[in-house]
């Protein structure tokens, strides 16, 4: 079906919702490599205005990516929740916007509407959405996780521990897991990325890790980041795995490119239930995700890369996850071009992640080829901060010596709690009061040579 | 754990915390043990970081001196022709990873009919993300395997490519009727090194290769792996290659070399 405005003396057609979306994307560098973005700064705002005017029940009547060859839109569709979809199915997305911006999207009202917002429709209002926006609505979302800790209360920001290493040297590793529980880091996982991906060095990793938060009682779990088959192959060999992760898209051939459909998340998800390992709670899932995956795998089937990253956190949200973050500068400037775009993005995913129910983090980032800096990232971070961003990287001076990008630092973390007064995961907070790190504020106390911490790479 | 910090063990520096587990960064080069200015790093550390990034930019910007490559081939007894791909500009090549992929039509034309065949090897040259890699570790590369491949009779040619991305080297080795294309290429520049040259071997390069049929060996700079290394283990490969045929996921070397796909990561110089 065709959707039309005119504006001014200017008849505008878009022959399908997908190129509806597509058109009235903000600017992105992976949309125009895609060749689905709007030819003019008059055409993207136009539809816009077409945009606003669609009902949002009609997403639910045109798939923008075809039923029948997609699982993702199967998921989407079939999981559907038309009762908590109910308050604003009357709504078009315009209309919607004002309805998230109001007093009657509540957070009760949020929560209750989640399993009814589909990724389209939360792709679609978030286009008519400015960035403050964007921060107003998410900041009223909560999505709240646990395992052996708590993310994701009002109020609290947590860190995810990122002691890569280029050679997966354990006392190297073992260091930056030093340096930043002492900086008070590493509520929401100490996750490495390994540089190998043998298992037997991986099970080796994940029993280092499992040793530290062991010994010292860290109300925190691990995970090694490696491809979900690896991971249950490591917890049938009686690995202590705490945390499956994966790289998920939005499209099923996306998927495919990452080696895993629905069903085998769907098995990572039984193999870490059974271990039984979460004391709190048990969301056992670690996704990542990131705008522009699906137009790198050859996967987006002329939907736009924000519209695809929403669709990812569908797929995300089926699995209960502990923790969700878009990667959202990894990609490179082909995808996101320049700190401006970058920023957008984080913002954008954020909000449709929370708006859909998903325990959305960011990891605030970018490489040295595209146009952005650390200054761009804390502004990003200020930003996400301000929104109640679930989580973030705490790596040692933002510098991934691994993975060759830059994110936030342990340094960072400490920024956002000084200005916006949040504290960590409420057991984390205790234990490193109990640990002698921070005081009752959550203020860093002074350190000596004798912690305890420090005796692991001795 | 949780006694009480001794005053004389605790370092201030008028404002400036230090962390006392500076010996822990004898174990890693991340930045471990920075100390800080209330939550913020010490001006000196950011100062670094900043040197480190701005090094890294200049690099992906840096005019690349694709004439001073073709002196160096020529100066090796190695027959060169210099090219360009169809991104114009340094932004352009940015933006679309396609256009640096494919010769610019010039290119093509002037490439065509213009190699001495047979060719066994060549030997594809381009900037891509540091223009600065190739301009320090390059020639010396070459320089270390010019004799491998003589002692073993294959005929080498070269291609210096302006703003190429590796799969430039499949329409180039299809125009050579080449057995293997090696890619020399700036790699993405991180913090640490700005001067990482990769190689990319492909054997019967023909547009519409993937990345799973090549090999790359990483990090060739002087801090990194040295040239001398670097030839005798793109020498070992390409051996293997002819042999079997292939290049990718079926060849492996004897030691560390890992195919060229790990993770389903975008590879954002390919």
């Amino acid at each position: 079906m065709a959707y039309t405005v005119t504006v001014g003396k200017t008849r505008w057609v878009f022959e399908d919702l997908r190129t509806l979306m597509a058109r009235a994307t903000p600017p992105r560098s992976g949309d125009m490599l895609a060749g689905i973005a709007a030819g003019s700064a008059e055409e993207n705002i136009a539809a816009k205005m077409c945009l606003a005017d669609v009902p949002l029940k009609e997403f639910l009547r045109e798939c923008l990516i075809p039923y029948e060859s997609d699982e993702v839109t199967r998921l989407i569709a079939d999981t559907h929740d038309a009762q908590a979809f109910a308050p604003v199915s009357h709504l078009t997305v315009g209309e919607f916007r004002e309805w998230l911006m109001s007093d009657a999207a509540t957070t009760d009202a949020l929560e209750a509407l989640a399993p009814g917002v589909t990724p389209e429709m939360a792709a679609a209002v978030s286009k008519l959405m400015r960035n403050q926006d964007l921060i107003l609505a998410a900041r009223k979302c909560r999505v709240v996780t646990r395992f052996r800790d708590t993310i994701g209360a009002p109020g609290t920001m947590a860190v995810r521990l990122q002691p890569n290493h280029p050679t997966d040297d354990f006392k190297g590793i073992t260091a930056s897991v030093i340096d930043g529980l002492l900086y008070g880091c590493g509520d929401a996982v100490i996750g490495i990325n390994p540089a190998s991906d043998n298992p037997a060095l991986l099970a080796d990793l994940s029993r280092l890790l499992d040793g530290v938060i062991g010994r010292f009682e860290i109300p925190t779990q691990s995970c090694v980041l490696t491809h979900v088959t690896t991971t249950i192959d490591l917890i049938d060999r009686g690995v202590p795995v705490d945390l499956v992760f994966q790289s998920v898209a939005g499209t099923q051939k996306a998927n495919e490119s990452f080696g895993i459909t629905l069903d085998i998340l769907r098995q990572g998800r039984e193999a870490g239930l059974s271990l039984k390992r979460g004391t709190v709670g048990d969301n056992v899932m670690y996704f990542e995700t990131g705008q522009g995956s699906a137009l790198s795998a050859e996967a987006h089937h002329g939907v736009d890369q924000q519209t695809c990253e929403a669709r990812a956190y569908a797929v995300c949200r089926e699995f209960k996850p502990l923790l969700v973050n878009t990667v959202v500068g990894f990609i490179g400037p082909e995808y996101l071009y320049d700190g401006k775009q970058i920023i957008r993005a984080g913002l954008e995913d954020h909000f449709c992640g929370k708006l859909m129910g998903v325990p959305m983090g960011c990891d605030i980032c970018y490489t040295n080829h595209a146009e952005a800096d650390q200054d761009d990232m804390d502004t990003l971070l200020t930003l996400l901060a301000a929104a109640g961003v679930n989580y973030i990287m705490g790596i040692p001076g933002a510098d991934d010596i691994m993975l060759n990008y830059q994110s936030t630092s342990f340094h960072d973390q400490l920024f956002v709690r000084q200005v916006f007064g949040l504290k960590r995961a409420p057991e984390f907070e205790r234990w490193l009061q109990r640990a002698g790190i921070a005081d009752g504020d959550g203020a860093l106390l002074p350190q000596h040579r004798r912690h305890a911490l420090l005796g692991l790479v001795a | 754990m949780g006694e009480p910090a001794e005053t004389d063990v605790v370092a201030f520096n008028a404002f400036q915390t230090v962390d006392p587990w500076r010996e822990l960064k004898a174990y890693t080069d991340a930045r471990i043990a920075l100390g800080r200015a209330g939550p913020a790093m010490p001006t000196r550390e950011v100062l670094e970081f900043s040197l480190a990034h701005a090094r890294a930019r200049d690099a992906v910007h840096a005019r690349f001196d694709a004439k001073a490559l073709c002196d160096g081939l020529t100066a090796l007894g190695i027959p060169v022709a210099e090219a360009r791909s169809r991104a114009g500009s340094r932004d352009e090549y940015l933006r679309r990873p396609d256009l640096g992929r494919t010769l610019h039509p010039g290119s093509r034309e002037a490439l065509a009919g213009g190699f001495r065949l047979p060719v066994d090897i060549v030997l594809v040259i381009c900037d891509g993300l540091s223009a600065k890699a190739v301009h320090e570790n390059a020639l010396p590369l070459v320089t270390e395997l010019r004799p491998l491949l003589n002692g073993r009779g294959l005929n080498v040619t070269g291609v210096v490519v302006n703003q190429g991305r590796v799969a430039v080297g499949d329409e180039i080795g299809e125009l050579a009727k080449a057995r293997i294309a090696a890619v020399l290429i700036g790699e993405r520049p991180g913090l640490s090194a700005a001067d990482s040259l990769g190689v990319y071997l492909t054997y019967a390069p023909r547009p519409g290769c993937s990345d799973a049929q090549r090999n790359c060996i990483s990090n060739i700079r002087a801090a990194g792996m040295p040239a001398a290394v670097a030839a005798r283990k793109m020498m070992r490969l390409m051996e293997q290659a002819l042999e079997l045929k292939l290049t990718g996921v079926g060849l492996k070397d004897d030691d560390e070399t890992a195919p060229l796909l790990r993770a389903a990561e975008p590879e954002t110089n390919t």
